[in-house]
C-alpha cells in the first residue's frame, strides 16, 4: 500500500478524468480501476455503484444529504439502533432539523446484541430508512443485516449498513446481504486516511440528486441569456456525487490494501481475529479487577474487547498501556448512546486485526495484570 | 522567558462522564516537565515508575512516563494556571 503511493506520486499523479495528457491517461486509469477492485471485493454489481468518500462518515453524510433531505418529510421516520457509532446518528438527526423527520432507535439488550424484535416491532408503513452498524465499534457484535434488511424491505424502506467494523474483518457481501447502501472506510482496513467508500444500488444512485458541486460532477454547465442562470445536466453515478479532484491516490491505495487482504482470505482474517479474541478474553478472565462487556457467545463478535479496570478510569487504563507501546482506545468510542444503554460512564477497548498474534495478548494481559495493582 | 506553551504539545478534553483533561508534553521536554512537576507538587503515590500521582494546590492529577498527565475536576482555563505553577 505504502509502495502503491510511491509509485502513483513519483510517476502517475495527476487529475483524473480532466486532461488529454499520459499522465491524466494513466491516473484515471488506475483510479478507475481501483473502483472496479472495490466492487468486486464487496460482489457490488457495477463499479458505477462504488462512491468515493472521505471515509464511513462521509459516506453516511452523502446518504442523509443526498437521499434524506429530498426524499423525507415530516411524518417520515428513520430506524437506528442505540448500538450506532455517532456517524451514524448525527447526520439523521442534522436532517430531522431541516425536514421534521423522526428518529426512532431500537433498544440494545444487556449484554450490547441488538435487541432484533424491538428494532423489528418499530418498522411501520412511516419507516423509510433503516441503518444499522454491521458491527459494534464497541463491542465486537455482529448483527445481522440480513434479516433487518428482508424486513426493512417487506416495509418499503431502505437498509443503510455501516460497514466500518466488518468489512475490514470478513467478507461482506452485498448482494446476498440485499444492502442498498454500505458505509466503510479505507484505514480501517490498511489502507490509508482520508478514503472510504459508499455502495448504493445503481438504480438508486440514477434517482438521487448530488448535495455537493463542483466539478467532474456534471456534464454541461450552459448559461442561459433568456432567463441569465446556469443550466446544469449531471453526470452519470458514480462521478455525479464526486464534486472536486477525488483523493485519486488514496483509492489506488485502498485498491493495494484490498489485493493484500484478498492474498490473505477475508475468512482466514476473521478466523485469526476468532481465535486471539478467544484467547483474549479467557487471559482477562485471569484478572480479577477486570470486567468485561459484551456477549459471552463469541462467535457472534469480532475482534474488539470493552473492558473496565476496577479502581481506574478507562483513561488511566490507556494511558498505562501507552507507556509500553500498547495502544488501546478509551472513552466513549463515538458511541454514547451505547454506553448509557450498558450503564457505563466509559470504556476501555482492546482490537485486534491481523498483524496482532497470541504473544502480544500475552504482553497486553502482563500490563493488565500490573494495572491491577493500581 | 519559558511558556508553557514551551512544555505541552497539546491539551485535550477526554470524552467519558468522568471529565478529564489530557496534558501531553513536548517529547524534547517531557523529562524537565516531570521533573519540575516533582520537585513542586506532592507524590502521593508511584506504580511500577510508570504513574506518579500528585497533589497541588488542591488538585490530584497523575503523570505518565510517557510523558502525559491527566488532570480531573478541572477547566482548561484553570489548568493553565497550574501548569504555569508547576512549570515556570
Amino acid at each position: 500500500m505504502i509502495e502503491a503511493i510511491k509509485d502513483f506520486y513519483e510517476n502517475h499523479n495527476a487529475n483524473v478524468h480532466r486532461a488529454v495528457h499520459t499522465l491524466s491517461q494513466e491516473a484515471t486509469e488506475l483510479h478507475e480501476n481501483a473502483r472496479e477492485k472495490i466492487a468486486q471485493f464487496i460482489n457490488a454489481k457495477d463499479s458505477a455503484e462504488i462512491i468515493f468518500t472521505r471515509g464511513t462518515t462521509d459516506a453516511i453524510n452523502v446518504v442523509a444529504y443526498s437521499w434524506g433531505l429530498r426524499n423525507l418529510k415530516k411524518g417520515d421516520e428513520v430506524l437506528l439502533s442505540l448500538m450506532e457509532h455517532h456517524s451514524n446518528i448525527v447526520p439523521w438527526e442534522l436532517i430531522s432539523k431541516i425536514n421534521g423527520l423522526a428518529i426512532k432507535y431500537a433498544k440494545v439488550n444487556n449484554d450490547g446484541t441488538l435487541n432484533y424484535e424491538d428494532f423489528e416491532s418499530k418498522f411501520s408503513s412511516k419507516t423509510k430508512i433503516a441503518c444499522l452498524s454491521h458491527v459494534s465499534n464497541v463491542s465486537g457484535v455482529i448483527n445481522d443485516v440480513k434479516r433487518i434488511a428482508k424486513v426493512a424491505h417487506e416495509h418499503g424502506a431502505l437498509m443503510l449498513v455501516d460497514g466500518a467494523q466488518s468489512v475490514p474483518h470478513m467478507s461482506v457481501d452485498i448482494r446476498d446481504l440485499n444492502m442498498d447502501f454500505l458505509a466503510f472506510s479505507g484505514h480501517k482496513m490498511l489502507g490509508p486516511t482520508g478514503i472510504g467508500v459508499l455502495y448504493g444500488k445503481k438504480e438508486l444512485f440514477e434517482k438521487m440528486e448530488p448535495f455537493q458541486g463542483g466539478g467532474e460532477m456534471i456534464k454541461d454547465v450552459s448559461f442561459s441569456q433568456k432567463r441569465e442562470g446556469c443550466d446544469i445536466t449531471w453526470n452519470d453515478p458514480p462521478w455525479k456525487f464526486e464534486a472536486g479532484t477525488p483523493d485519486v491516490c488514496g483509492g489506488i491505495a485502498l485498491m493495494e490494501a484490498i489485493k493484500y487482504l484478498e492474498r490473505i482470505g477475508m475468512t482466514e482474517v476473521l478466523k485469526h481475529e476468532k481465535l486471539l479474541t478467544e484467547y483474549a478474553v479467557k487471559r482477562m478472565q485471569e484478572c480479577s479487577k477486570v470486567k468485561l462487556y459484551g456477549p459471552r457467545n463469541l462467535s457472534s463478535k469480532c475482534g474488539i474487547i470493552p473492558f473496565t479496570v476496577e479502581g481506574s478510569s478507562s483513561h488511566d487504563v490507556a494511558l498505562f498501556f501507552d507507556t509500553y507501546g500498547i495502544m488501546i482506545r478509551s472513552g466513549f468510542h463515538c458511541a454514547q448512546p451505547l454506553h448509557q444503554v450498558l450503564k457505563l460512564q466509559s470504556s476501555a477497548r482492546a482490537s485486534f486485526y491481523i498483524y496482532n498474534t497470541r504473544e502480544e495478548i500475552d504482553r497486553f494481559i502482563e500490563v493488565l495484570k500490573e494495572i491491577e495493582q493500581d | 522567558m519559558s511558556t508553557v506553551e514551551d512544555y505541552v504539545a497539546r491539551i485535550e478534553e477526554t470524552c467519558g462522564e468522568e471529565k478529564g483533561v489530557i496534558v501531553t508534553f513536548k517529547y524534547i521536554k517531557r523529562d524537565e516537565a516531570i521533573a519540575k512537576i516533582r520537585d513542586k507538587a506532592q507524590l502521593k503515590n508511584s506504580l511500577s515508575g510508570i504513574i506518579f500521582e500528585f497533589a497541588f494546590r488542591g488538585i490530584s492529577f497523575r503523570v505518565f512516563s510517557s510523558g502525559k498527565a491527566i488532570f480531573r475536576g478541572i477547566n482548561k482555563e484553570a489548568l493553565h494556571d497550574i501548569l504555569a505553577a508547576l512549570l515556570l
